[in-house]
């Protein structure tokens, strides 16, 4: 609850800084402002706040204090990691003020209670996702990236929207709990309108577009390739949680009972997420869109959390956004860094010879692609052991076995930049300039994701 | 205490060595690894003494993931201890054999290795599930970058090819370990990775389910052997990794799949085994049978080695899969000798190239004239290698062949081509490297060094000692094979 007060309004101070020319401040300020975030969290966590806020749109438990909290993180890696996309941008202050909105709109998707703060949230994240992607205004792709993801967004709004209409007309209601018990009494008494099921599915491809899952993915390869690579990260970590974690509120909690009728469906979609994902991301050159074809992968695997609907899912996902997240910020900066002034060529080449060439650099890159490809003992592979734990036994063996046969193609990819590091010749062989804050984060994150792979108990066991 | 030090030990290890510049990390990874060494058998020795009761483990046992039921749980029984001894007893001869190749960035090489080596000795300890199957992934990944950064010119796609096909491999068995998890703590004492009650919940499991791990679980340790078909990864890798990889490859990495069958897989599912045990071995003696005829046409030595090891642990897997004393004992004491041979193998492939740039086996012969130490030493490994009696590798497949035997006369006649044709490609390499007449390019091949002697006389102690008196082998392996056979009749 502060958490979210503290982003709003840093978002607003970073409007006012245009006008009272304190701009130069920002670039310390917000991530300061989003680290306060952080801990002013973890203080509600230890004292929760009973309030009935706002007649019950939003809660602030447990669990929406911890998603709370893996966002704050990331954000605040990830505002390191961007320290000089905002230098270089001549209205600084705006992109502030929309990252810090952005992160309000997935706040908001990780704690809300009623449907309106659902589409509130979704919009408030959007919106100024929509304006970061076409941000490099020359650059002709960056503006594809936007007015794409515009164009996608805009209609898998729609159909939440219409989704939201329909369960309405079904339950009477907006408020999440109440949605709940009405469709638990209609599928007792086994009087569920039909257009109720259209409604839930309507919701579930407006998710499954938000969160890049097959085959509504269409629009993420191009978009993750035509933003500047600061924002793809925002996208592929930040975004991605808020999205799950609102599917997840939706699926596990608003229409649990009914979960015969989409668990099938789900599976269906995280298969094909699966598959697709992993053998079109096998044959990419270029790093930014095979990074979009994986994160559509991981997002097959956080559905698989989502299928299994029970205790342990909430978990799963905790961990999996974290574990994902963590890795890929670091990821990202290093390709960043590697990627400097050749912005739209980021082919597999700029990685050779890395292990030559920054050998620490490198030696962090593996780690964190094991971590993606899901190898012990890094924090990836635990974030797949939980989500594997979780599903079996509910009947779904060949979603298992399917999602093992692809995390092994998947190592095929990650594995691509591994032997260009360490097997290729570079072209040059001096080290790449690494900003000191770029190798602490990159540091950081390394230690981090070997970190959770050895305790991840503390993770797991926070919500329990 | 002890054991767990024996896995920290080689950890801290590989982290010191990273820090080292130069040749100064061979000599301290040297330094580690005899230490190891000699823990190692301390170890022994204490499980010697210990009571009567071979049930006793050496064991660690503390929390890990504790929601889970994890735990760092390891302990050696008469099995394990010998292939940890067999671990750190070849690591030391792998490093020391290493002595005339200069790799670039040794702080790097050898810390992978010692790294490995901490890794090999959590597989064969780990009395968890969970940390076995950690253990095991763990092992694969500073091989992949030994061979990746030091092998020869294929090495980016062939140790991919390693890579992936070994961990799709580990990939089917972490579900069916995951399986089984949720299938222990039935009788409400709560679900645990810990052995005992892996083998409680396996044995519990419906035919078909066991069919479904037995297959999995089968499908990981195939892979790692290779038991054919699923070998297609295996010499081209052996072919292209750096000697020294080779060695830790076909030495002791191999001996996880086979050891892992007779811990992960025969006690847990030995319903399962029995039933499916027909196919297996069938894939094992075809593998024999292919793999051997596939050696003696080979031109590359080191090539004819690594088919050599395929025909080999294909008889150590049918033995096992007899499901019989004979055989399992054999199996065990097999792997031992298999591992020491090997290395030696490797090594005479890598003495013969660094002197004279080939391994192609027409274009050497009459080194005999040159170097007859060095034809001694080659003639004692390689008549290990083909089982001759009263050489160590006789030992464990006479009794592998009487294990098979008992379960099959037809399939042991088959299998017992493995001794004819590995004397037939064995013999002939050596007549085609080391008889006859030196010819212009073998007539340089001068002395060998020192350090590659010092290894080869001691693989050929090794040899001859355990050949002429297997017991202490036998003592070790025979009450824990009996145990393990008493636990799953019962």
């Amino acid at each position: 609850m502060i958490a979210l007060f503290t982003i709003a309004g840093l978002g607003i101070l970073a409007l006012l800084a245009e006008i009272f020319k304190f701009r130069k401040l920002l670039s310390f300020a917000v991530p300061m402002g989003v680290l306060a975030a952080y801990c002013l969290n973890f203080y509600e966590w230890n004292h929760p706040i009973r309030i009935e806020q706002f007649a019950n749109m939003l809660q602030f438990g447990k669990l929406e204090l911890a998603f709370s909290g893996v966002l704050l993180a990331t954000a605040f890696f990830w505002f390191i990691f961007a320290n000089d996309y905002f230098e270089n941008e001549s209205s600084s202050a705006d992109h502030f003020a929309l990252v810090c909105f952005a992160l309000t709109g997935a706040i908001m998707l990780v704690s809300y209670t009623n449907m309106t703060m659902l589409f509130l949230g979704v919009e408030i994240l959007s919106i100024p996702l929509y304006v970061m992607a076409a941000s490099r205004k020359s650059d002709i792709s960056s503006n594809e990236a936007g007015f794409k993801y515009f164009l996608m967004g805009a209609f898998a709004s729609g159909f939440l929207l219409f989704g939201i209409a329909l369960v309405y007309g079904a339950t009477g209601s907006f408020d999440l709990a109440t949605i709940a018990d009405s469709v638990r009494i209609m599928y007792a008494a086994n009087a569920v309108p039909g257009f109720l099921y259209v409604g839930v599915l309507m919701m579930l491809i407006a998710m499954c577009f938000k969160v890049a899952a097959a085959p509504f993915h269409f629009w993420s390869p191009d978009v993750y390739q035509g933003s500047p690579t600061v924002v793809t990260a925002f996208m592929s970590t930040i975004v991605k949680t808020a999205g799950f974690v609102a599917f997840m509120r939706l699926f596990n909690g608003c229409f649990f009972s009914v979960s015969d009728k989409w668990t099938l469906i789900l599976a269906v979609i995280s298969a094909a997420s699966l598959v697709i994902s992993n053998i079109t991301a096998a044959s990419q050159s270029n790093v930014k869109r095979m990074l979009a074809y994986s994160s559509i992968s991981h997002a097959g695997f956080m559905l698989m959390a989502i299928i299994a609907n029970s205790q342990t899912s909430t978990p799963a996902i905790l961990y999996y956004s974290l574990a994902y997240s963590i890795s890929s910020i670091g990821g990202f900066t290093i390709l960043y860094n590697l990627t400097k002034g050749k912005e739209g060529q980021e082919t597999f080449d700029l990685f050779n010879g890395l292990g030559k060439r920054n050998p620490m650099i490198a030696a962090c890159m593996v780690v964190i692609l094991l971590s993606l490809a899901g190898i012990p003992v890094t924090s990836g592979f635990f974030a797949k052991y939980y989500v594997l734990a979780g599903l079996m036994g509910k009947g779904f063996g060949w979603l298992i076995v399917l999602a093992i046969v692809m995390s092994a193609v998947g190592v095929y990819y990650y594995f691509k930049i591994i032997i260009a590091m360490y097997f290729k010749k570079p072209d040059i062989e001096t080290p790449v300039a690494f900003e000191s804050s770029h190798a602490a984060l990159i540091g950081i994150t390394t230690a981090f994701t070997i970190l959770l792979g050895f305790v991840p108990q503390y993770i797991i066991g926070m919500l329990s | 205490m002890l054991i767990g030090t024996l896995i920290i030990l080689p950890l801290i290890a590989a982290i010191l060595v990273w820090m080292m510049k130069g040749q100064m990390a061979r000599t301290a990874a040297l330094g580690f690894s005899i230490v190891e060494f000699a823990l190692s058998v301390v170890t022994l020795f204490q499980l010697k003494h210990s009571p009567s009761d071979p049930r006793k483990f050496l064991s660690l046992d503390c929390t890990w993931i504790e929601s889970i039921g994890v735990k760092f749980s390891v302990g050696v029984d008469g099995i394990s201890m010998l292939l940890v001894l067999l671990t750190t007893f070849l690591v030391p001869l792998i490093i020391l054999s290493s002595y005339k190749n200069t790799y670039e960035k040794p702080n790097a090489f050898y810390g992978l290795m010692m790294l490995m080596q901490m890794a090999l000795v959590g597989v064969f300890a780990a009395r968890d599930g969970f940390l076995f199957y950690i253990f095991w992934e763990l092992a694969l990944i500073p091989i992949y970058f030994i061979c990746l950064i030091w092998g020869g010119e294929n090495r980016g796609k062939i140790t991919f090819k390693f890579f992936i096909y070994t961990l799709l491999g580990s990939l089917f068995m972490l579900v069916a370990l995951i399986f089984l998890y949720q299938n222990t703590g039935i009788d409400g004492t709560g679900k645990s990775w810990a052995l005992e009650e892996i083998y409680k919940a396996g044995r519990s499991l419906s035919m078909e389910h066991q069919t479904y791990v037995f297959w999995f679980i089968f499908l990981a340790f195939a892979i790692k052997m290779p038991v054919f078909p699923f070998h297609s990864w295996q010499p081209d890798t052996y072919v292209n990794a750096p000697t020294q990889g080779t060695m830790l490859l076909s030495g002791i990495m191999l001996k996880m799949g086979t050891f892992g069958m007779i811990r992960w897989l025969l006690p847990v599912v030995p319903g399962a085994c029995e039933k499916y045990a027909p196919i297996a071995i069938g894939l094992s003696v075809v593998g024999i049978l292919y793999a051997s005829c596939i050696a003696i046409v080979q031109k590359d030595y080191k090539r004819l080695i690594a088919y050599s090891s395929i025909a080999h642990v294909g008889l150590i897997a049918a033995g096992i899969l007899s499901f019989n004393q004979q055989g399992i004992q054999g199996a065990v004491i097999q792997m031992l000798s298999h591992g020491v041979n090997v290395v030696g193998l490797f090594l005479i492939a890598d003495i013969l190239f660094r002197h004279l740039g080939t391994r192609t086996i027409s274009e050497l012969g009459g080194i005999r004239n040159v170097n007859p130490t060095f034809s001694v030493l080659f003639l004692i490994v390689l008549l290990g290698s083909v089982a001759l009696p009263l050489t160590n590798g006789f030992v464990g497949e006479f009794l592998l062949l009487a294990g098979v035997f008992s379960f099959s006369k037809v399939i042991a006649g088959i299998a017992g081509l493995t001794v004819i044709l590995g004397a037939v490609y064995m013999l002939r390499s050596y007549q085609g490297i080391m008889l006859g007449e030196a010819n212009e390019l073998t007539k340089k091949f001068g002395e060998i060094a020192k350090t590659d002697k010092a290894v080869l006389v001691i693989v050929c102690i090794v040899i001859v000692a355990f050949g002429v008196y297997p017991k202490p082998l036998n003592d070790l392996a025979e009450p824990a094979v009996k145990l393990l056979l008493d636990s799953i009749k019962k």
